[in-house]
C-alpha cells in the first residue's frame, strides 16, 4: 500500500462516524415516543463520554487532525442530507435551524469564555440586539437583508463595547457580575421602550434575498411543497459553517495563542508583551458579533422579537451549553447545543423543569468532568501538527 | 566600566506598599554581558526589584535606564519590547498549553499578530510557524537533547527540571539583552540545579551580549556563576563586589546569621 492509499484508508472511520452522527440526528428528530427519546439521549451521552477512551476515538481524532478539509466537506454534506430529509417538516426544520443559530451564538461565547476567559452572562442580550436590529432595519429601511443580518452582528459588537471599559477594570466574579447586570438592564430597557414595542416586542419581516422570499413554502411540482423553514435551515447551516471555520482558524493561530496566554496568566502574559486589554476586547467583540448575527437570522425566522426571549435565564442556558460541551472545544459545544435545544422540545415531560434539569446537569459535569463532555485538545496549528 | 557598555542603571529606586518600604533607594549598574548575583535574606526586596524592573510594580521614586533609554514607569509590555525577559520564582508556565505554545508566548515580539494575516493568509502563516518551530527546536535541544521530542506535549506533563528549562527557554527565545532569573534552583536538587546552570552558561556562550541578573539562595550557584554580587537587606543594598569579598563582609554575615559585630 503506498503512502497516499494508507492516508486515504484512515479517513473511512471518520466518514463513517459522520454518517452515524447524521443518522442519529435524523432518528432523534423523527422519534416521538418518550422512552425512545430517553434511550437515544442516554446512548448519545455514553457514546460521547466513551469516545475519548477508545481506540476509535483516537483514530477519529487522528483522521480529523491529519486531513480536516475532506472530512469537513463530508460533515457539511451529511448535515445537508439531514436537512433535506426533513424538507417538508416545519417543526423539525425549525429545530434544526434553531440548533444551528444557537450554535453560532455559543461559538461566540466560546471565543469569549473558552479562549479569552471573559465570562459573558448576557449572551442572549447580544443575540437580542441582533434580533431587534433586524426588526427595525427590515421594517423601516430597504437595506438588503444580507446587510441587515450583518448589521445585527455589527451592532451587537458595538453595544458590547459599552461593557468593555468596566470589564477591563474588573476581573473574575466582578467582571461576570457586570455582564449579569447588563443582561437585566437590557431586558428592562426593552420592556419600557415603546419605540421598540415594549413588552409585546416587534414583528420582524421574513428574510428576502435576491428576490427569493424565505417565508414562502417552496412548491415542487403538483403535490409536493417544501417547508419555508428549509431556506432558513440552509442559510443557518452556511452561517454556522462560516462561524466554525472562523473559530477554528482563530484558535489555530497566534491569535488563539494570545487569547490562551491572557486567560491563563494575565501577569505572565503582560511580562511577555501581550496587550491584555486588546485581546479581551477582540474576543468579547468577535463573540458578540457572532451572537448578534445569529440573533438577527433567528428573529427573521421566527417573525417576532420580544424582551421575554432575551432574559438572563436564556443567557445562562447559553453559558451552560458552553460549559457542558467543553470549554474551548467547538465540536463539543455544538453537540451540547443540539442536546440542550432539542431535548426539551422532544421530551415534553421535562419542558417545565428544563432549567432545573440543566442546572443539575451542569453541576454534575463540573463535579465529575470539569472540562466538559468533549474536553478541548492541544492546539493544532496545521493539519497533521504535533509529530515532533 | 565606561558609560557606553552600561546596559542597566538604577538610581534611587524605591518601591513602597502602603507604609512598608520594600525597596529603598537602590543604586545599581549592570554592564553588557555581565552576570550579577542578587542575594539577601527572605523579604529583602530581591523579587520586588525584579517586579519593579519589569513594570509589574510602580516605583515610588527613582529612575531606571535600560539599553540607552529611560524605562521608569513604562508598562511591562514596553519593557519586554525593550529587551528584558524574566522567569518567575514560582513557575508561571501555562501548564495546559504545549511546550511549543509556551515558548511562543515568550516569542511574542516576533509573532505576526494581524487579524487578516492569522485568519486568511494561512499559507504564509504556515511558513512563519515553520520558522518558529525550528528556532524552538534548536533552543530546546541546547538545553536538553530530549526536550524537542516533548515540544508538542502539555507543559504540565513535564517534570520539575524540564519545566524550569522550558521557562528559561521561554525567556530566552526572544533573544533579550537582559535575562532576570528569579531563584531558578527553587524546588530542585543540587544536581538538577547544576545541570540547569550549565545549560544557561552554555547558552550565554552563544549569546555573548546577554546579561543576567540572578536571584539565588544557593551560595554555591552564585559563587560559580556570578561575576559580581549585590546584597540586599530590608530593601537596601548593604554590599557589592565579587562573591568572595561579599561573603567576607561583616554586614552581610550579620544579615544572614543575625550575629552582631
Amino acid at each position: 500500500m503506498n503512502a497516499l492509499a494508507s492516508q486515504r484508508a484512515v479517513l473511512w472511520p471518520a466518514f463513517a462516524a459522520t454518517a452515524a452522527i447524521a443518522g442519529f440526528a435524523y432518528l432523534f428528530l423523527r422519534v416521538e415516543a418518550q422512552w425512545e427519546v430517553v434511550a437515544l439521549t442516554a446512548g448519545a451521552l455514553v457514546a460521547l463520554l466513551a469516545l475519548g477512551r477508545t481506540r476509535l476515538g483516537a483514530a477519529l481524532g487522528a483522521a480529523w487532525s491529519a486531513r480536516p478539509a475532506p472530512l469537513a466537506w463530508g460533515a457539511l454534506l451529511a448535515a445537508s442530507v439531514v436537512v433535506a430529509l426533513f424538507a417538508e417538516d416545519h417543526f423539525a426544520l425549525l429545530m434544526i435551524a434553531t440548533v444551528l443559530l444557537y450554535g453560532v451564538a455559543c461559538l461566540g461565547l466560546t471565543i469569549q469564555f473558552g479562549y479569552a476567559g471573559v465570562v459573558n452572562f448576557s449572551g442572549a442580550a447580544f443575540f437580542g440586539v441582533g434580533g431587534y436590529t433586524a426588526a427595525v432595519l427590515a421594517t423601516h429601511t430597504a437595506l438588503p437583508h444580507l446587510l441587515v443580518v450583518a448589521a445585527g452582528g455589527v451592532l451587537a459588537g458595538a453595544i458590547g463595547s459599552l461593557l468593555v471599559l468596566p470589564l477591563l477594570r474588573t476581573r473574575g466574579h466582578y467582571a461576570a457580575l457586570i455582564t449579569v447586570a447588563f443582561a437585566i438592564l437590557f431586558k428592562t430597557f426593552l420592556e419600557v421602550n415603546d419605540a421598540l414595542g415594549g413588552p409585546q416586542g416587534l414583528k420582524v419581516p421574513g428574510m428576502r434575498m435576491l428576490g427569493w422570499s424565505f417565508n414562502d413554502n417552496i412548491a415542487l411540482g403538483e403535490n409536493t411543497e417544501l417547508s419555508f423553514y428549509l431556506s432558513y435551515a440552509v442559510f443557518s447551516l452556511l452561517l454556522l459553517a462560516g462561524a466554525l471555520l472562523l473559530v477554528r482558524r482563530l484558535e489555530r493561530s497566534w491569535l488563539g495563542l494570545s487569547l490562551d496566554a491572557v486567560r491563563i496568566d494575565e501577569t505572565a502574559a503582560s511580562v511577555f508583551g501581550f496587550e491584555v486589554a486588546r485581546w479581551k476586547i477582540l474576543a468579547f467583540t468577535l463573540g458578540n458579533v457572532l451572537a448578534g448575527t445569529a440573533g438577527a437570522v433567528y428573529a427573521m425566522m421566527t417573525g417576532f422579537v420580544a424582551p421575554a426571549s432575551f432574559t438572563l435565564a436564556e443567557s445562562l442556558i447559553l453559558v451552560s451549553i458552553v460549559i457542558l460541551g467543553g470549554l474551548g472545544n467547538p465540536v463539543g459545544v455544538l453537540a451540547a447545543t443540539a442536546l440542550v435545544v432539542v431535548l426539551p422540545e422532544k421530551l415534553q415531560v421535562i419542558q417545565e423543569y428544563r432549567f432545573l434539569l440543566f442546572s443539575g446537569f451542569v453541576i454534575l459535569v463540573l463535579l465529575f468532568r470539569p472540562e466538559g463532555l468533549l474536553p478541548r485538545k492541544l492546539r493544532q496549528y496545521l493539519p497533521g501538527w504535533g509529530r515532533a | 566600566m565606561n558609560e557606553a557598555t552600561t546596559l542597566l542603571r538604577c538610581e534611587g529606586l524605591s518601591v513602597r506598599f502602603g507604609g512598608l518600604t520594600a525597596l529603598n533607594g537602590l543604586d545599581l549598574r549592570l554592564h553588557e554581558g555581565e552576570i550579577l548575583g542578587l542575594i539577601g535574606p527572605n523579604g529583602s526586596g530581591k523579587t520586588t526589584f525584579f517586579n519593579a524592573l519589569t513594570g509589574l510594580y510602580r516605583a515610588a521614586s527613582g529612575r531606571v535606564w535600560f539599553a540607552g533609554a529611560e524605562i521608569t514607569g513604562l508598562r511591562p509590555q514596553a519593557i519586554y519590547d525593550a529587551g528584558m525577559a524574566r522567569t518567575f520564582q514560582r513557575s508561571r508556565l501555562c501548564l495546559p498549553l504545549s511546550v511549543f505554545d509556551n515558548l511562543m508566548i515568550g516569542n511574542h515580539r516576533r509573532l505576526s499578530l494581524g487579524l487578516w494575516f492569522n485568519l486568511f493568509r494561512r499559507s504564509r502563516f504556515a511558513q512563519e510557524l515553520q520558522r518558529h518551530v525550528e528556532r524552538a527546536r534548536v533552543l530546546l535541544a541546547a538545553f536538553h537533547p530530549h526536550l524537542p521530542e516533548r515540544m508538542f506535549e502539555p507543559a504540565g506533563a513535564l517534570g520539575m527540571i524540564d519545566r524550569r528549562r522550558v521557562e528559561v527557554c521561554r525567556a530566552l527565545i526572544s533573544e533579550p539583552r537582559l535575562l532576570l532569573l528569579d531563584e531558578p534552583s527553587a524546588g530542585m536538587t543540587h544536581d538538577e540545579t547544576r545541570e540547569l546552570m550549565d545549560d544557561i552558561l552554555a547558552t550565554r556562550g552563544r549569546l555573548p551580549g546577554l546579561s543576567i541578573i540572578l536571584i539565588e539562595h544557593e551560595m554555591g550557584v552564585i559563587e560559580r556563576v556570578s561575576e559580581r554580587c549585590v546584597v540586599l537587606n530590608f530593601g537596601e543594598k548593604i554590599c557589592e563586589g565579587p562573591f568572595a569579598a561579599v561573603v567576607a563582609d561583616p554586614q552581610v554575615q550579620e544579615a544572614y546569621l543575625g550575629v552582631s559585630g
